[in-house]
């Protein structure tokens, strides 16, 4: 089975706001704009929060929603990591005698 | 260019190297395997060689004692002595995406500040198209950053039991 390369929309659209948001956001703020109901919006964050990769917490009579900060620096401080100390590699083996293979 | 292209910060490194532009880009590219870390790679075997073909739409592999060839991504763009940018077409699961539209890439630019300096530039970019290569590698991974594509891919997939 194929799976659509940019996987759901909506939901990429969703992630997208609470990343630009950069502060909780409630599911009525969220839905603004999207041509989703509200409930949608609810499931869809409901999968983003099994995934890990969105927190919630209670405020008043609602919920608010954000990004796990954690999620996507992990991914990229692995990458951060492992280019740095390769770069280095390379920069010894560049100013070393020996000709390129 | 997607609209979710900009949801993980590229990784950006720059450093000065003591030699030629030339030498520069020859290391990072035919040279590669002279500097790159023996433990970094996808193969089953235990890692021969490391090759980057020298032209645009030349593959990076990595080849096992054994002579089994293994891809990593392909040259996008091969402009030497200036810069080198090719795809990352490894997926959570560690093995090869032949889907270069779920795939990260990295770039590197080379600057001459004087006949025997280089100011090298590197960028690897795009890490969120990773995660919409689908549901199935939730399980399959273990740990490292794996687990966190797949969970990306969890997260940005459809809504469905769908088997890679």
């Amino acid at each position: 089975m194929r799976v659509q390369a940019l996987g759901d929309p909506t939901r990429m659209a969703i992630f997208e706001r609470l990343a630009d948001a950069g502060r909780p956001l409630a599911v009525v703020d969220i839905a603004q704009g999207l041509a989703v109901t509200r409930p949608a919006v609810s499931q869809h964050l409901k999968v983003l929060k099994l995934a890990g990769l969105v927190i919630d917490q209670p405020a008043a009579n609602r919920r608010l929603y954000q990004i796990e900060p954690q999620s996507l620096a992990e991914l990229r401080d692995y990458f951060d990591r492992f280019w740095r100390d390769s770069l280095l590699a390379f920069k010894q083996a560049a100013e070393s005698p020996e000709e390129p293979s | 260019m997607n609209a979710t292209d900009s949801l993980i910060a590229p990784v950006r490194h720059a450093l000065v190297v003591e030699v030629p532009r030339e030498r520069a880009f020859d290391v990072f590219t035919k040279g590669i395997d002279r500097w790159w870390f023996r433990d970094h790679h996808i193969g089953k075997q235990p890692l021969q060689q490391v090759v980057m073909e020298p032209r645009t739409g030349g593959r990076l592999y990595e080849r096992g004692v054994d002579g089994s060839e293994c891809d990593w991504g392909r040259v996008l763009t091969w402009d030497p002595p200036s810069s080198v940018r090719v795809s990352w077409q490894i997926n959570g699961e560690w093995q090869f995406e032949p889907d270069p539209s779920r795939c990260s890439e990295f770039e590197v630019r080379f600057f001459a500040e004087s006949p025997t300096r280089t100011r090298v530039e590197f960028e690897h970019r795009g890490f969120e198209r990773h995660g919409a290569a689908g549901q199935a590698i939730h399980d399959a991974v273990t740990g490292g950053w794996g687990a966190l594509l797949a969970a990306f891919a969890t997260a940005t997939g459809p809504v469905r039991e769908a088997q890679a």
